[in-house]
C-alpha cells in the first residue's frame, strides 16, 4: 500500500450519504430557518419521551448502588493475582514478562530467593496512576496468575490501595471457600488449547 | 606466522596461518554459531555448532587452522541441518524454567534454540536427578547445565586454577537405535553429554578456588550464577553501565547491572557486575565488590563550608591515596598551583620514584609491555610481586600465556604460593630470600642480556659472580668390543660384537653463578631455566610492588631499565593501586606533610571520605564518572552507576576559585607532555571491538630521551632470624572499598599457611600478638590461609580497625616481628 491508498475515501455501495442541510442562501431563507426551528416544538419530543418511559414503568435504570452490574469476562478493570487450585501457593513465578510487556511500565516486582531455593515474589506493585488497562500483562503471563479482575468501583483515598500484592492476591479465605473464579476472559487459554499443542516425547 | 588469503562465504579475508577459522571469521563479522568455545582458551569441541564446511569437508571451525587458499562455507543445508539437530539435543530434558531461570533474556541456549529454529522435539531420554550445589559465592545448578565445558576451560587457561572438572553424571544410556535416527554430530554430542557433569576437580564439597567467579561468567545458561544475585532480577530489567575496575590497576571493562532497589524504592541499586568474558576477565574483587558506595542523604554545607575555609586558611598539605581519578588528580595538582599545598601520597610517590630511576636507564618514560603483551608472550617472568593477590589479572594473563602459547615462566617471591605454582609444569616458582630482589635483577640482566650490547662495566660485573670450575665426574660411556666366541656344537669361531658400559673419568667444566645462592635459590636453577627456554622467543616480565619501597629501590629501578633495554623482555612494572600510574604522571607529589592537612580518603586534620567515616563525604568510584590510567598505560572512562547527593572534589575546588562545571570537564587538559591527549570525557570509547582490540580510552603516549648506563653493585643484605610478616592483602581484597561491599567483607587477621601453624603450634582463630623493635603492638586473630606456603605470614590493609601501618614504616613490605601466642585464660 502506498501513501495514495490510505488518501482514498471512495468507500463501497451500500451505505448511505447524507449531505446535510442546505445552508441558507438569501437572508429570507435563513429568516426562515429561524422561525421554522422556533416554532417546531422538538423541545417536546424528549420531554414526551421521558414522561411515556415514567408512566409504562419499565424501567432500564441499574438502581446503583443498591443493584450492581454483572459485567463480561473480557471486561479489563483493575488486576487480580491468582492461586494454584492444587495447593492454594501464589501462581506467580516472578519471570518478569508482565514487567517487560508493559507499555506504561507501571508494573514493578521484588524476587528473591527463598529457604527453599525457590524463586518468590515478595512484592508485586501496579501503579494505576499510569495504567492504561490494556490487558497484555494477563495475555502475556504464563501461568494464568495475574489477570484483569471485573472490580470497577476504584474510588479510594490512594490510587495505591489496589497496587500492591496483598489487595490484588486471592485472600486466603476467600479461596478456602471455594470463591476463586478461573478466568475465562483477557489471555485464558483457548477452550481447543490441547489440540494445538506439540507434544514432546518423554522416556518414561 | 606468516599472512595467508582464505576464503570465507566467497570473500577473500587475510589471516595469520595458523589461527582459528572461528576467530577469522569473528574478526570479519560473520556469524558463526559457538557455545563452547571461549576466546583466547583451547578449543572444547564439546557443542559441534562451529561446524563448517572446509575445502568440501566438515570441519568445526574453533579449531580448524587457516591455511592458505582455504575455502570456507559457514552455511549449507546440510549443515544448517546438523546444528538445528544438535540444538533440539540440548534442549531434551533441559527444564522449562525460563520464567524464573536468572540467565533468561540472555541465554545461549534460548538464542541458539530459536535461531535455529527448533520448534519440536524428536529425542527422549530418562533424566537424571541433578542436585544443585551451593559453592560460597557460585551457584551451581546442574539440571540447566548444558556441559558446555566453558567454565572448565577458563578455569584452566585463564584463570590458572583448573578447580573445575567434568564428573560422570550417572545418566541413562543412550538408546543405540537413535543413532540411525539423528545426525551425526549431535549423536556424537549427546552421547558424551549424556555421559558427564561439572564438578569439583579436588572433590572437596564445596569450590576450594580464589572463587573469582569467572566461571559465571562465562556460562551460556543459567547453571552457573553469582549465588547474591541469583533469583533477584531478570537480565533486561538492568541497565549496563560501562565503567572500569575501581579496585585495582588493571581497570578491566566492567559494566554495573543497575535496577530501582526495589517496587517501594526508585533508587538505583547495583545487581551485579558482568564483564565482557571473551575479552579481558574480571578478579574476584571487581566481581562481587561493586555495593562501596557511599550513601549520604544530602550535602552537608556547614562541613562544605568549614573545608573551604580550612583551605583558604590552615590547610597546607592534601594527603590522598590513589582510589581516585586522573580527573580528581588534575584537581589536586591544580590546587597545588594556585595554593602552594603539598600533596602526599606514599604509594604514588613510591612509584613515581621507581618510574623516574627507571626512565634513566630505559630511556622511556614507561615500561613497554601490558596485559596483552603477557598473554601473548611465551616466557613470563614475575618478580618482587604475590601476583595472585596483587593483581590477579596479570596473574591471568601469566597462566594464559603458559598455557596457550606452549609457554613457560619464572615466579620469583619470598612467599611461596600454591595456586600460582599450579598454574603450569612449566611454571619455575622460585621461594628465595627476603631483599634479595636487586641480585634477581641481576640474575635475569645475566641469564637474558645481550652481553654485546651490555654497558662493559655491568658485563664486567655480571661475569665477577661466575666461577668456571674444573670438575671430574664419572661418565659412564657405551663401547663395542669384538669377541670371538667359539660355537660348541660346529666348533667353529665366530666374531661377536658386544655392547658394555664403562665408567670413564671425565673432566667438565662448571660453572657457578654466585647469584643463585644469593637469592636463596637451589643451585640446578640456570639448568632448569634452560631447561625452560626451550623454544622460546618472546618474553615479557612482570614486575610489582614489592621493589617500590624495596631498600634498593632506585638501583632495582635502574637494572629493570637495563632489562628494558637489554634483554627480549617488555616489562609490565604494575602499579600498586587503582590510578597509581595516573597519580603519579600528573601530581607533583611531595614527600613530608605540613603542620595541617586536608586528607581525601586518607586519615588527616579534616578528612573527606568516600568510606563514609570522615568529616565530609565524598561519592566513592562507582558513583563519580572520570578516568583512570590503568596499568595497560590506557586512560580509561568509567561511569557513575550511583548518584551521589553530597558535594564532590569538584565542588570544592569550584569554591576556592577553580572553575569546572563538571569533573570531566578536566579530562581534556590532562598533562599532555606526560603522553595524555585532549580528549574529551564523552568523545572516549569504551568497548572491546569483535577482534578483542581493546578500543577503551586512549593509550598514553611514551616519551623516548636519552638514557644513562650508570647502576650500583648490589648492596649485601641478611636475613634477620626470626619472624617475618609481609604486607598484602588475602584474595578478595584491596582496600577498605572491597571490604565495604557486602559480599566481600570480613574481619582481618594475621593470615598464616598451615605450616606456619604447625611450626608455631598454633591453630586457626588462635589470638597472636605481633610486635616490632620500635614497640608497635598488635593482637590480632590467625586464619589459616591454605592458598599460601611457607613460613611468612601476612598482615592485610583492607580492614581499618587493624593498623597495620607501624610495622611497614619504611614502606617496605616485609618486616621483622615477633609473633607470639597469647595464652587463653
Amino acid at each position: 500500500m502506498e501513501l495514495k491508498d490510505f488518501k482514498q475515501r471512495n468507500i463501497s455501495p451500500g451505505y448511505i450519504f447524507f449531505e446535510g442541510e442546505k445552508a441558507p442562501e438569501t437572508g429570507w431563507q435563513a429568516f426562515q430557518k429561524v422561525v421554522k426551528r422556533t416554532l417546531k416544538g422538538e423541545l417536546f419530543v424528549g420531554l414526551w419521551i421521558v414522561f411515556r418511559e415514567m408512566i409504562r414503568f419499565d424501567i432500564h435504570t441499574i438502581q446503583y448502588p443498591a443493584q450492581k452490574m454483572e459485567m463480561s469476562p473480557r471486561y479489563r478493570a483493575i488486576h487480580r493475582l491468582l492461586r494454584l487450585f492444587e495447593s492454594g501457593s501464589e501462581r506467580c513465578i516472578g519471570c518478569g514478562l508482565c514487567e517487560k510487556i508493559c507499555i506504561s511500565n507501571c508494573i514493578r516486582m521484588d524476587t528473591h530467593i527463598d529457604e527453599k531455593s525457590r524463586k518468590v515474589v515478595s512484592e508485586y506493585s501496579i501503579n494505576f496512576g499510569r495504567c492504561i488497562f490494556c490487558g497484555y500483562c494477563a495475555e502475556v503471563c504464563p501461568e494464568l496468575a495475574i489477570v484483569h479482575g471485573v472490580e470497577y468501583e476504584n474510588a479510594s483515598e490512594q490510587r495505591a490501595h489496589f497496587g500492591l500484592k496483598a489487595d490484588m492476591l486471592t485472600p486466603l479465605d476467600t479461596f478456602r471457600a471455594n470463591e476463586q473464579k478461573e478466568f475465562p476472559g483477557f489471555g485464558a487459554l483457548s477452550d481447543n488449547a490441547d489440540e494445538a499443542v506439540k507434544q514432546t516425547p518423554l522416556a518414561y | 606466522m606468516s599472512d595467508v588469503l582464505i576464503t570465507i562465504d566467497g570473500k577473500q579475508y587475510t589471516a595469520t596461518e595458523g589461527e582459528y577459522v572461528l576467530g577469522v571469521a569473528r574478526r570479519n563479522d560473520i556469524f558463526i554459531p559457538a557455545l563452547c568455545y571461549v576466546t583466547n582458551c583451547s578449543p572444547t569441541l564439546a557443542c559441534r555448532l562451529c561446524l563448517v564446511d572446509i575445502d568440501g569437508k566438515r570441519a568445526y571451525s574453533c579449531n580448524a587452522r587457516a591455511k592458505e587458499g582455504m575455502n570456507v562455507i559457514t552455511k549449507t543445508e546440510e549443515i544448517e541441518k546438523e546444528r538445528r539437530a544438535i540444538m533440539e539435543i540440548y534442549d531434551i530434558n533441559h527444564p522449562l524454567e525460563c520464567g524464573v531461570c536468572d540467565q533468561s533474556g540472555e541465554c545461549e541456549l534460548q538464542n541458539y534454540t530459536l535461531h535455529m529454529g527448533v520448534d519440536s522435539q524428536h529425542h527422549c531420554i530418562a533424566d537424571t536427578h541433578r542436585p544443585t550445589k551451593q559453592w560460597g559465592k557460585i551457584h551451581y545448578d546442574a539440571s540447566l547445565c548444558i556441559v558446555c565445558e566453558r567454565c572448565v576451560t577458563v578455569c584452566k587457561d585463564m584463570i590458572g586454577e583448573s578447580a573445575l572438572k567434568t564428573v560422570p553424571r550417572g545418566g541413562a544410556e543412550l538408546d543405540k537405535t537413535w543413532k540411525d535416527k539423528t545426525e551425526k554430530d549431535a549423536y556424537a554430542m549427546w552421547n558424551k553429554l549424556q555421559k558427564s557433569i561439572i564438578g569439583i576437580a579436588s572433590g572437596a564439597e564445596t569450590l576450594d578456588c580464589t572463587q573469582c567467579g569467572e566461571c559465571t561468567a562465562v556460562c551460556p545458561v543459567g547453571a552457573l550464577v553469582g549465588s547474591d544475585f541469583q533469583y533477584t532480577s531478570n537480565a533486561w530489567e538492568l541497565k549496563k553501565i560501562p565503567a572500569a575496575n575501581p579496585h585495582s590497576s588493571d581497570c578491566s571493562l566492567l559494566y554495573y547491572d543497575v535496577k530501582h532497589t526495589s517496587t517501594s524504592n526508585p533508587e538505583p541499586k547495583i545487581y551485579r557486575v558482568n564483564s565482557d568474558h571473551n575479552y579481558a576477565p574480571l578478579h574476584a574483587a571487581a566481581r562481587y565488590g561493586f555495593d562501596f558506595q557511599n550513601e549520604v542523604t544530602c550535602k552537608d554545607e556547614t562541613a562544605f563550608a568549614r573545608v573551604v575555609e580550612l583551605l583558604q586558611t590552615n590547610v597546607d598539605t592534601i594527603v590522598f591515596d590513589s582510589y581516585i581519578t586522573n580527573e580528581e588528580a588534575l584537581i589536586l595538582q591544580k590546587l597545588k598551583e594556585k595554593f602552594g599545598f603539598k600533596l602526599v601520597n606514599e604509594d604514588a610517590k613510591a612509584y613515581q620514584n621507581f618510574l623516574k630511576h627507571f626512565a634513566s636507564t630505559a630511556g622511556s618514560n614507561l615500561y613497554s609491555g601490558d596485559l596483552k603483551s603477557v598473554s601473548e608472550s611465551n616466557f613470563v617472568v614475575s618478580f618482587g610481586t604475590a601476583i595472585k593477590t596483587d593483581s590477579p589479572n596479570a596473574g591471568y594473563a601469566m597462566n594464559n600465556a603458559i598455557g596457550m602459547n606452549k609457554g613457560a615462566g619464572l615466579y620469583f617471591h619470598p612467599v611461596a604460593d600454591p595456586i600460582v605454582s599450579a598454574y603450569s609444569k612449566n611454571l619455575l616458582s622460585i621461594t628465595h630470600k627476603i631483599g634479595a630482589e636487586e641480585a634477581i635483577a641481576y640474575l635475569l640482566l645475566d641469564l637474558f642480556g645481550d652481553k654485546e650490547t651490555m654497558p662493559k662495566s655491568v658485563v664486567d660485573y655480571l661475569t665477577s659472580f661466575h666461577t668456571i670450575e674444573k670438575k671430574t665426574i664419572q661418565e659412564s660411556v657405551k663401547e663395542d668390543i669384538k669377541e670371538m666366541v667359539k660355537d660348541e656344537e660346529s666348533g667353529e669361531e665366530k666374531e661377536v660384537v658386544k655392547t658394555i658400559t664403562k665408567m670413564v673419568d671425565k673432566e667438565i667444566e662448571v660453572d657457578t653463578n654466585a647469584l643463585i645462592e644469593l637469592i636463596g635459590a637451589e643451585a640446578d636453577l640456570v639448568e632448569k631455566i634452560t631447561k625452560l627456554l626451550d623454544k622460546k622467543d618472546s618474553f615479557s616480565l612482570i614486575a610489582g610492588e614489592d621493589l617500590f619501597n624495596h631498600p634498593r629501590a632506585e638501583n632495582i629501578a635502574k637494572l629493570l631499565g637495563l632489562i628494558e633495554r637489554f634483554t627480549a623482555f617488555k616489562l609490565l612494572i604494575i602499579p600498586s593501586r587503582t590510578n597509581t600510574l595516573g597519580v603519579s604522571l600528573i601530581c607533583d607529589l611531595d614527600d613530608a606533610k605540613g603542620n595541617f592537612s586536608l586528607g581525601y580518603n586518607v586519615k588527616g586534620d579534616f578528612t573527606l571520605s568516600a568510606l563514609g567515616k570522615g568529616d565530609l563525604d565524598m561519592p566513592a568510584l562507582n558513583q563519580q564518572e572520570g578516568t583512570f590510567t590503568s596499568m595497560n598505560k590506557r586512560v580509561v572512562p568509567t561511569n557513575a552507576a550511583l548518584p551521589f547527593k553530597g558535594y564532590c572534589l569538584n565542588d570544592i575546588a569550584n569554591a576556592v576559585g577553580l572553575e569546572a562545571e563538571w569533573t570531566i570537564d578536566y579530562t581534556p587538559y590532562l598533562p599532555s607532555e606526560k603522553g595524555f591527549k585532549a580528549e574529551k570525557f564523552d568523545h572516549l570509547p569504551n568497548r572491546f571491538e569483535n577482534d578483542g582490540t581493546e578500543n577503551r580510552g586512549y593509550a598514553l603516549e611514551l616519551q623516548t630521551f636519552t638514557c644513562k648506563d650508570e647502576v650500583e653493585p648490589i648492596s649485601s643484605f641478611t636475613c634477620k632470624e626470626g619472624d617475618v610478616v609481609y604486607r598484602a592483602n588475602p584474595v578478595h581484597q584491596f582496600s577498605a572499598f572491597t571490604n565495604k561491599a557486602h559480599q566481600l567483607s570480613e574481619a582481618g587477621a594475621l593470615y598464616a599457611s598451615t605450616a606456619f601453624l604447625e611450626a608455631k603450634s598454633l591453630h586457626d582463630g588462635a589470638v597472636v600478638t605481633v610486635e616490632n623493635e620500635a614497640g608497635a603492638k598488635l593482637v590480632i586473630a590467625v586464619k589459616e590461609e591454605k592458598m599460601i606456603d611457607g613460613l611468612i605470614a601476612y598482615l592485610p590493609t583492607f580492614d581499618t580497625k587493624i593498623d597495620t601501618a607501624p610495622f611497614f614504616k619504611e614502606g617496605y613490605r616485609f618486616a621483622h616481628v615477633v609473633i607470639k601466642g597469647v595464652e587463653h585464660v
